[in-house]
């Protein structure tokens, strides 16, 4: 339309270009400049009118297929959090897990405290037949965005009664930044490597002699536990402990003032794919107030009150083909402790060097089927004055050769049988262990 | 004294080189944060192509390495639940926690197969949020990029333009891929496959492919003697026309099966592994399909 327009405006000009005289055709080009401004002006905003209803049409279609797209996601949250079942009142349960133990042994005579060493804690092999282990009931969960808590109960048989002790309880933020984290309650002692698995994760039905010697099997204290891991490549931790009560080592008589503190240092790292290692130093030094408690008859009794200070070194290297576990792996772990003790033992001067070592490998050969030797041994210095008491000096070590081999199915139960060579007291024992570990409910963690 | 706290204060202080520090649970992530990312992510990869991610231990180097992550990207879905939560516990920082925006759970971002209507461990080592093996379907890739660039662009808005052009050159390149593998697949539909482990249902979901058994009798127990009999009894009449596994699954159990049925053992590569593998997301698929396709040609 308007290309015809403008042909007719043009012919027009030239047709009275040709019958008009001089003085009209400054007019008439002024009208035909008019107009042909007029035209261009219309024809502007026409196109403008065009495009703009052209970029309407383009935006909506992109609204339209952003709100397919949104619809699709809603759906699909829906749809996922339908499965969830967010409705459910106990939906914010912690994670609950039980774990079963129980054991039938030959392990006659046996012993209940390790020569030279006063006894604490749990010691010896304990007694033969079928019998319960400890059965664990765990629940940990995160309480808000800055704490997570986690409780552990053992039921234990002692002397035919049930007993129900808080084997852990404690409470850990997740909210401080830097690397930082603050424990508090009872908790396993970041000290030594073996010391913060539970029982039931270990690799042998009993703990190593020198885990029972000088922690009563395992470090369980109450108090305060700071952790820092440094910004680098290299894992590299830094723990300090302040502790209270009476958990051996220590076992001060009041709860009101500090008596155990304990630091520790750990590095570790990959090498490759297939090996990943740790390496650990810590230092537990404790106050101890009549630590023993045999009384035989007349005082002064058989109690030790002094200061106990004990170093440890660890290491643990593990092998897994490609870093693949699944079918074939191998765990060499080994650590070794010195304690010095300094104080009054039975009404005299004591001053104790006892030193213990352990060193075991696990093979994983096939799918589900594992076999490890451990060696472990204690020996105590304790000078000659104490003859005829507990910590008669006995002249040689305690040591033991383990044996075992064990089955799971899945990673939640496992069979274990382990051959055992005693010789923490003069005559050698053979013992044997038949051991099952099931664990049911939540999913546990596989600690390094 | 004070110099000590000055040093531990300096050690603490952040090491900051500008780029994100992301700390990734399976490969398949990494790959995908380094086309969102590029040079703006230093990424920490937990597991190879060679590790099962249900089977893995909270070793040292993780939880250095989460302890100075600002993203972690995991699949989620529970399939890293024997180790992640120790780590995130360990790590002591903040921002990578659950329901804080250095928190990223690729499995929530996508419809989940396979949900159980009930859970019990004698089903096996089942998954209650569904199959958690999402990353064998591109679409499911495609969704996943547009929230992980979102969150990337959250986490670090200064570099907000490199993430969302990174994204749409991502998104496009994608699509066509998806679009000619979708293409490829067309002949791939109904192709009857063992699978050790379910690993490959997205896969099979997405390409109409049939699986018909599992080695493993009940997921995560050890395929055994006696199912792998009756295997033989059900699959003989009509062989499958392969066994497929995972890298970091068993071999032994997969050979003896197609040594008796003889049919072919199909190793796919099921995640990226730049050392021996697919070194991308795209070459996962490309090498996916050219292996099936390959089972296929026998087929006819």
């Amino acid at each position: 339309m308007y290309r015809i327009r403008l042909t007719l405006a043009i012919a027009l000009f030239f047709a009275s270009n040709a019958t008009l005289n001089a003085q009209d055709l400054s007019a008439e080009v002024a009208d035909l400049r008019q107009m042909l401004v007029e035209m261009k002006n219309d024809y502007e905003n026409r196109i403008e009118e065009l495009e703009s209803r052209l970029d309407r049409a383009e935006r909506s279609v992109v609204t339209a297929s952003r709100d397919a797209d949104d619809a699709v996601e809603i759906a699909e949250q829906a749809a996922t959090d339908a499965t969830a079942g967010a409705s459910a009142p106990n939906i914010y349960n912690p994670a609950i897990g039980v774990v079963l133990v129980g054991r039938y042994a030959n392990v006659d005579p046996g012993w209940e405290a390790v020569p030279g060493f006063i006894p604490g804690g749990e010691l010896g092999p304990g007694s033969s037949g079928f019998s319960l282990g400890e059965s664990e009931l765990n629940m940990n969960a995160n309480i808000d965005t800055h704490f997570f808590g986690n409780l552990t109960l053992a039921l234990e048989d002692e002397a035919g009664e049930t007993e129900v002790a808080a084997e852990e309880a404690w409470i850990q933020t997740t909210g401080l930044p830097n690397g930082l984290s603050l424990l508090a309650g009872r908790y396993f002692s970041g000290a030594g490597y073996l010391n913060k698995f539970h029982r039931h994760a270990d690799d042998f039905g009993d703990r190593p002699l020198p885990y029972q010697a000088f922690f009563g099997g395992q470090y369980i204290p109450d108090g305060l536990q700071l952790r820092w891991i440094a910004p680098t490549p290299l894992f590299l931790e830094f723990g300090a402990e302040q502790n209270w009560g009476n958990s051996f080592p220590s076992t001060g008589r009041s709860r009101t003032s500090p008596d155990a503190r304990t630091f520790f240092a750990k590095a570790g790292g990959d090498a490759g794919v297939s090996h990943s290692w740790q390496l650990g130093l810590s230092y537990v030094s404790a106050d101890v107030v009549d630590r023993g408690g045999v009384d035989i008859g007349g005082p002064p009794a058989e109690v030790f009150t002094g200061d106990s200070d004990l170093v440890g070194l660890d290491f643990v290297w593990k092998w897994a083909p490609g870093g693949n576990s699944t079918v074939q792996n191998f765990k060499l772990q080994g650590e070794y402790f010195n304690r010095t003790e300094d104080g009054i033992f039975a009404g005299l001067p004591y001053g104790g060097d006892q030193n213990g070592w352990y060193l075991q490998g696990i093979w994983q050969f096939r799918q589900g089927w594992r076999t490890g030797f451990r060696h472990d041994e204690v020996d105590a210095d304790n000078g000659s004055l104490f003859t005829d008491t507990i910590l008669e000096d006995p002249g040689r070590s305690s040591e033991r050769n383990s044996l075992m081999i064990e089955w799971s199915l899945s990673e939640y139960s496992l069979l274990r049988a382990q051959y055992i060579d005693d010789r923490v007291l003069d005559a050698s024992d053979n013992q044997f262990l038949l051991q099952y570990i099931m664990s049911l409910g939540a999913h546990g963690v596989h600690e390094f | 004294m004070n110099r000590l706290i000055a040093l531990l204060l300096l050690l603490m202080a952040p090491l900051n080189s500008g780029a994100l520090e992301v700390f990734v649970c399976e490969p398949e992530w990494a790959s995908l944060v380094k086309e969102l990312a590029g040079e703006n992510a230093n990424i920490t990869v937990a597991t190879t192509a060679l590790q099962d991610p249900h089977r893995l231990q909270a070793r040292p180097s993780l939880i250095a390495a989460t302890r100075r992550a600002d993203l972690l990207i995991c699949t989620g879905a529970n399939l890293e639940i024997g180790w992640l939560p120790l780590l995130l516990r360990r790590a002591g920082n903040p921002t990578i926690q659950p329901g804080r925006s250095g928190h990223f759970m690729a499995a929530n971002y996508v419809r989940k197969l396979e949900i159980p209507a009930s859970v019990d461990r004698s089903q096996g080592d089942v998954h209650p949020q569904g199959n958690p093996h999402i990353h064998l379907n591109p679409n499911n890739i495609a969704r996943i990029a547009k929230k992980l660039a979102q969150r990337l662009s959250q986490l670090d808005s200064v570099n907000q333009n490199n993430y969302s052009d990174r994204l749409q050159s991502f998104q496009s390149r994608w699509e066509t891929a998806t679009m000619s593998w979708e293409q490829r697949g067309e002949i791939l539909n109904g192709l009857r496959l063992v699978s050790h482990h379910r690993a490959f249902s997205y896969l099979a979901d997405w390409l109409d492919l049939d699986i018909v058994a599992t080695l493993e009798r009940k997921p995560g127990i050890p395929p055994s003697a006696s199912h792998l009999v009756s295997l033989i009894e059900l699959l003989s009449p009509n062989p499958p026309a392969a066994v497929v596994r995972a890298p970091y699954a068993n071999e032994k159990p997969s050979l003896w099966l197609t040594e008796r049925l003889d049919i072919r053992l199909l190793r796919l590569p099921y995640t990226v592994n730049e050392t021996d593998g697919p070194v991308d997301l795209f070459e996962l698929f490309d090498m996916t399909l050219a292996a099936l396709e390959e089972a296929n040609d026998e087929r006819r």
